[in-house]
């Protein structure tokens, strides 16, 4: 069974690491429902 | 984690069931995605936020985790995670991630 | 004809009292957790003046070391301490107390009063320091009784100036309704503001050059000042000009989050080659909200709050001399709307986009000086090495275009990049921090061209999801200088100082 599809999803991406859209635009392919995107920036 | 973003997943949680919820972190290494996850699990370790005290115990993976990276196109997963994944310790993230999960996933 | 970099300065200052009081960290930790353990621990974990002094990175980033002897000592560098000194050769690392009097004097509508005791004990010390004119000294005004100021604090809204924990003054409000206007941004500005004058007048000495010199200034720090009907009006930098004597700039700000500085060494140096000025300084103060930023993670470690400096710089971008390093405008990187925001994706439009634009490789360029920020306190916090991360995907990129070899990989942060030694004060760490070693070690001839990369996290303001980046590229001088040049002696006498420069810093004695 799919983890991602059809999922209400959360992506909470890093500035120095995967950013938000990144993370975004892969989920969304695999069937994620994107309901909240932030990136976190600690510097 | 921003207590913007603490905020938007209680609410968004509220909404639609933990049960149908997932996270997806993007986090330079392992300890901050470690941190991230008890966030959404156990609550807010920093009790600075709304998910202090408030155990969500969502479903929560790293982006560069196997689970997840299965299932995206692997072009894709290239084009926008393959040379961030040269340059993290994606063993040690994954490694923290399970452990935060085993411990506090609901799901 | 493209412009050159003349000079560069960096100040640090020194302000516990303030991570306390006006770090964001700390501020939203009494509102939400007003009893917790960390502002318990808060206080004992702010080092003193001559541990900040003793520090390897702050004395890096005044240049009394190079970022090659810093990566030298091991890591983590906060338990070793080093010769301490107060100036370098870029600047130097102002005490809180003389700050609050550099914030006094930058107050043009008496809105900081300080106590009368504070003011006599300090102002002969202010007046003293290495870059305080007999102009900045002369504004300093008497001060007030301690009942007056606790009253402004308690009673009036006004924002509490602390030395050793102890109340010294107040920012007042400039507006009762305001919120523009209110202390506490009163305060946030002023800090910016002072920092940036205390750089531009190193900058001025650096240079060699009368402070009527320069026509122009570039703010790039990221506060914003106005009123309720502009919010973000602007001009940090001709109200810093006033106050450091540049009795002939005007200016403007430029914002672009972490990225600004890089923005603005690409307009200064397109203001100059277009013949529009001369003679133009990019500058900077500091940011209050980010001092203990990431205190939370360094406690809980057991380690020092270490984000307890103020951060200024300033650049002067001038004409050709054929001389010093040009500033190549052929050659600029821009993360544009459409580029993407994958990690590879901003990598190849602030590096390799723009070089393969110019026929170069990403091999060709000596150094990159992208996010300098000091590991020791990021990775505490869970951001990791940024430079190392940064040259690792720079390095990923080159090996991917088939520039490079893989096994090179391993080599090449060392080789072209360096430690970060810049405290995570946003827009401080951007690629700038390099610019005053960049000079000297193309002057020196140990580097030939260098690319200065700033990145901004533009989506913290909630106007756009993207990110921003601009990068340009640093050269050695092409020895054309055109008919206005300098002599062919007065070259030689500067190529000699410079050289005079470089080695004396090799061999880490003070330049004076």
């Amino acid at each position: 069974m799919s983890l991602i599809s059809g999922k209400k999803t959360i992506v909470i991406g890093d500035r120095d690491g995967v950013p938000g859209p990144a993370i975004e635009d892969c989920v969304k392919a695999a069937g994620a429902d994107v309901v909240y995107s932030s990136t976190e920036c600690f510097v | 984690m921003d207590l913007e973003s603490q905020k938007r997943i209680l609410e968004l949680t509220e909404q639609n069931g933990a049960e149908n919820m997932l996270v997806i972190l993007g986090s330079s290494e392992g300890e901050s995605a470690g941190l991230s996850a008890e966030t959404v699990t156990a609550g807010d370790p920093t009790y600075a936020g709304p998910l202090a005290g408030v155990s969500l115990g969502l479903r929560v993976y790293h982006i560069c985790e196997a689970e997840i990276k299965d299932e995206i196109p692997s072009d894709l997963y290239e084009e926008q995670v393959g040379m961030m994944e040269m340059v993290m310790d994606v063993d040690s993230i994954a490694a923290e991630m399970q452990n935060i999960r085993s411990q506090h996933s609901k799901f | 004809m493209n412009s050159v970099i003349k000079a560069a300065s960096y100040v640090l200052m020194h302000t516990p009292d303030m991570i306390i009081h006006n770090g964001s960290t700390p501020a939203t930790e009494r509102i939400v957790a007003p009893d917790s353990e960390f502002l318990k621990k808060l206080p004992a974990s702010i080092r003193s003046y001559d541990d900040v002094l003793a520090y390897a990175p702050n004395q890096t980033y005044i240049g009394n070391m190079t970022p090659a002897e810093l990566g030298k000592i091991e890591q983590p560098w906060y338990d070793k301490k080093i010769d301490a000194k107060r100036e370098g050769k870029f600047g130097e690392i102002m005490p809180e107390d003389e700050f609050i009097l550099l914030m006094q004097i930058c107050d043009v509508f008496d809105l900081v009063l300080l106590d009368k005791d504070f003011v006599a004990a300090t102002k002969d010390k202010f007046a003293a320091g290495p870059a305080v004119t007999p102009e900045m000294a002369a504004r300093v005004k008497e001060g007030h009784d301690a009942a007056d100021i606790a009253k402004l604090v308690e009673k009036e809204h006004s924002e509490g100036l602390y030395f050793n924990g102890k109340l010294i003054g107040a920012v007042k409000r400039a507006h009762d309704i305001d919120i523009n206007l209110s202390a506490h941004v009163i305060h946030e500005n002023l800090v910016s503001k002072a920092g940036s004058v205390l750089a531009l007048r190193h900058l001025v000495q650096n240079a060699g050059i009368d402070a009527s010199e320069i026509q122009y200034v570039i703010d790039c720090s990221e506060e914003a000042c106005g009123d309720v009907n502009q919010r973000g009006g602007g001009n940090f930098a001709k109200a810093a000009a006033e106050i450091a004597g540049l009795s002939n700039a005007t200016g403007e700000d430029v914002r672009g989050f972490c990225a600004a500085p890089a923005h603005a060494m690409i307009t200064a140096a397109a203001l100059v080659k277009s013949g529009a000025y001369d003679c133009v300084a990019v500058t900077a103060g500091g940011a209050t909200a980010k001092l203990g930023m990431n205190s939370k993670d360094h406690i809980k470690k057991g380690m020092p709050t270490l984000e307890d400096v103020l951060g200024g710089f300033a650049v002067l971008v001038v004409a050709n001399d054929g001389v010093n390093p040009e500033i190549n405008l052929n050659i600029v990187g821009r993360h544009t709307v459409g580029s993407g925001s994958s990690p590879q994706a901003v990598t190849s439009a602030l590096v390799s986009n723009a070089l393969e634009q110019n026929g170069l490789k990403i091999t060709d360029i000596d150094k990159y000086a992208a996010e300098m920020q000091n590991p020791d306190l990021t990775k505490p916090a869970g951001a990791g090495d940024v430079p190392l991360a940064n040259y690792k995907m720079i390095g990923a990129l080159a090996v991917t275009r088939g520039e490079m070899e893989k096994p090179a990989l391993a080599t090449f942060p060392a080789e072209r990049g360096m430690v970060g030694w810049a405290p995570t004060q946003g827009h401080i760490p951007s690629g700038v921090p390099y610019i005053g070693f960049c000079r000297e070690e193309i002057l020196a001839g140990k580097v030939k061209t260098a690319m200065i990369i700033g990145k901004g996290s533009l989506f913290l303001g909630r106007m756009t999801n993207l990110f921003d980046g601009v990068s340009f590229v640093i050269q050695a001088n092409s020895g054309d200088s055109g008919a206005s040049a300098v002599g062919e002696a007065e070259v030689k006498k500067l190529i000699a100082q410079a050289m005079k420069d470089f080695a004396m810093s090799l061999m880490g004695q003070e330049e004076k």
